[in-house]
């Protein structure tokens, strides 16, 4: 039985912030350089931002002692099924970011050979912009992951519905969805064509 | 092996200690980037914004270069007539949706400089990322500067104070044929305020060289050019003439500013001199 089986009550609460300390604390990335993103990674790694501050200084070459991949290029389609043996090996808890646009979408190779986004192989926890995205980018969205792993619930407090709910009420009261300038005077365009293609939260 | 020899060689991790000790003294490298932030350059390409005018008007008038120019395909727009009671921009139509993909988008620019009423530039914000593909899209009320002409501050995105003063992008005016020491004029229209620039070295014949500390470009590009390439005011004597003068002036004030600068330091050390003498005085 794993910790992600147990109930919630008040002591699990207080081990709950302790382990969740304990693993935003040594979250020890995997050696996944792909193609240019890389050399920003290593740069993370390196005494000019010194990732080790994060506890992350150890980028682990072999899957099973690791707990992030960040997965840093382009992936091809040739690399995908690699991609994916490394995930399936690393243990649990593991947590993915898609550091650049390549990565994330296929940037600008938006062609045959490259995989549109690495969240059709795999989980992906936070997207880094950027092409490349800057040592300051990653470490963005490190402390983003690691604000996702603190804010993460191990054990089961609520029923999933209402999370879902929750989660939705802050985006929309985060981003303007829903605020085109089309209703600026109560004028309403009459072409049909002009629609909304965002993705709906 | 004699004794002396093994001693030092038993002592010869003190070397290493000497090392570490060396660097103690040494200014530290690392950037603590949650806590300060690197200063961006300032051709940074960072997050785009659209821009306003000062009466509010969108400066976008839908006209989907920048799609059409985007190698990465990150930039939707659908362009609008304008409501003819209440237009949205100065132009015949404006961008009813506006949207670009951070998830493709390569910084590259090339929209900013094929749009050609500078409404969409970039600020030089780069510390952001999403936790959803459907916050990496921003759409135009996101993208559209507020009131003051200052880029909305989402919460993923890492602003601090007074970064969102450089949201003005850096134009290149190279011409049409690629012609590096081409002398066009910059198109900044100086209406939105937020960042403007003066245009830098071999961007504009009215440049102040002195003033940005950079070469004019086309002082080292003319040896290659082909003699079309040259602007007529500056090709065979004219520009030989043309040029020693500007390096005349330019030696002339570098002399006159290293003249006043010793004649100050010399009357600096004559004030510096003189009070001495006249604290000693009543002693």
């Amino acid at each position: 039985m794993g910790l992600e089986d147990l109930q919630h009550n008040f002591l699990t609460g207080t081990l709950e912030d302790l382990v969740k300390w304990a693993r935003r604390n040594s979250v020890w990335p995997a050696t996944f350089g792909l193609a240019c993103c890389a050399i920003e990674m290593m740069s993370l790694g390196a005494a000019d931002y010194d990732i080790s501050r994060m506890g992350m200084e150890v980028f682990r070459a072999s899957p099973r002692q690791a707990d992030l991949m960040i997965v840093a290029g382009r992936v091809s389609q040739k690399m995908a099924p690699v991609l994916r043996q490394v995930y399936d090996q690393m243990m649990e808890p593991k947590w993915v970011i898609s550091m650049g646009v390549c990565a994330s979408s296929g940037g600008m190779f938006n062609n045959y050979a490259i995989v549109q986004g690495v969240d059709q192989i795999v989980p992906v926890d936070v997207y880094a912009p950027g092409c490349p995205p800057s040592p300051e980018t990653l470490l963005h969205a490190i402390l983003t992951l690691h604000e996702k792993i603190r804010n993460g619930e191990i054990t089961r407090r609520k029923p999933i519905e209402s999370r879902v709910s929750e989660g939705d009420q802050t985006a929309i009261a985060v981003g303007g969805s829903d605020g085109e300038s089309g209703d600026v005077a109560g004028w309403v365009p009459e072409v049909p064509g002009a629609v909304r293609v965002s993705t709906p939260r | 092996m004699s004794s002396s020899e093994g001693l030092k060689g038993q002592l010869s991790f003190l070397g290493g200690f000497k090392l570490t000790l060396e660097h103690l003294s040494r200014p530290r490298v690392t950037r603590q980037y949650p806590d300060e932030k690197k200063p961006k350059q300032p051709r940074q390409h960072g997050r785009h914004v659209l821009n306003r005018y000062e009466d509010g008007m969108e400066k976008c008038i839908g006209c989907e270069l920048c799609a059409g120019v985007c190698p990465a395909d990150c930039i939707y727009v659908r362009g609008l007539d304008n409501p003819p009671d209440d237009p949205v921009s100065p132009g015949e139509r404006y961008g009813y949706v506006y949207e670009i993909n951070f998830l493709r988008c390569i910084h590259c620019d090339l929209c900013v400089e094929a749009c050609p009423t500078e409404a969409i530039t970039e600020s030089k914000l780069f510390e952001f990322s999403f936790t959803n593909r459907a916050d990496a899209i921003y759409t135009k009320s996101e993208l559209l500067v507020d009131d003051e002409g200052l880029p909305r501050h989402l919460p993923w995105e890492d602003w601090r104070d007074g970064e969102d003063l450089h949201s003005s992008g850096w134009m290149r005016a190279t011409a049409p044929a690629g012609n590096a020491a081409y002398e066009g004029e910059v198109q900044w229209s100086g209406e939105l305020g937020y960042g403007l620039r003066p245009p830098e070295g071999g961007q504009s014949g009215r440049r102040d060289d002195e003033a940005t500390g950079t070469k004019p470009l086309r002082e080292v590009l003319e040896a290659h050019l082909l003699k079309e390439d040259i602007p007529l005011e500056h090709r065979g004597m004219k520009g030989r003439i043309w040029r020693a003068k500007i390096s005349a002036a330019r030696h002339k004030k570098h002399l006159d500013e290293a003249r006043s600068r010793h004649r100050a330091s010399k009357a600096a050390r004559e004030e510096s001199r003189r009070p001495q003498t006249e604290m000693r005085g009543p002693k």
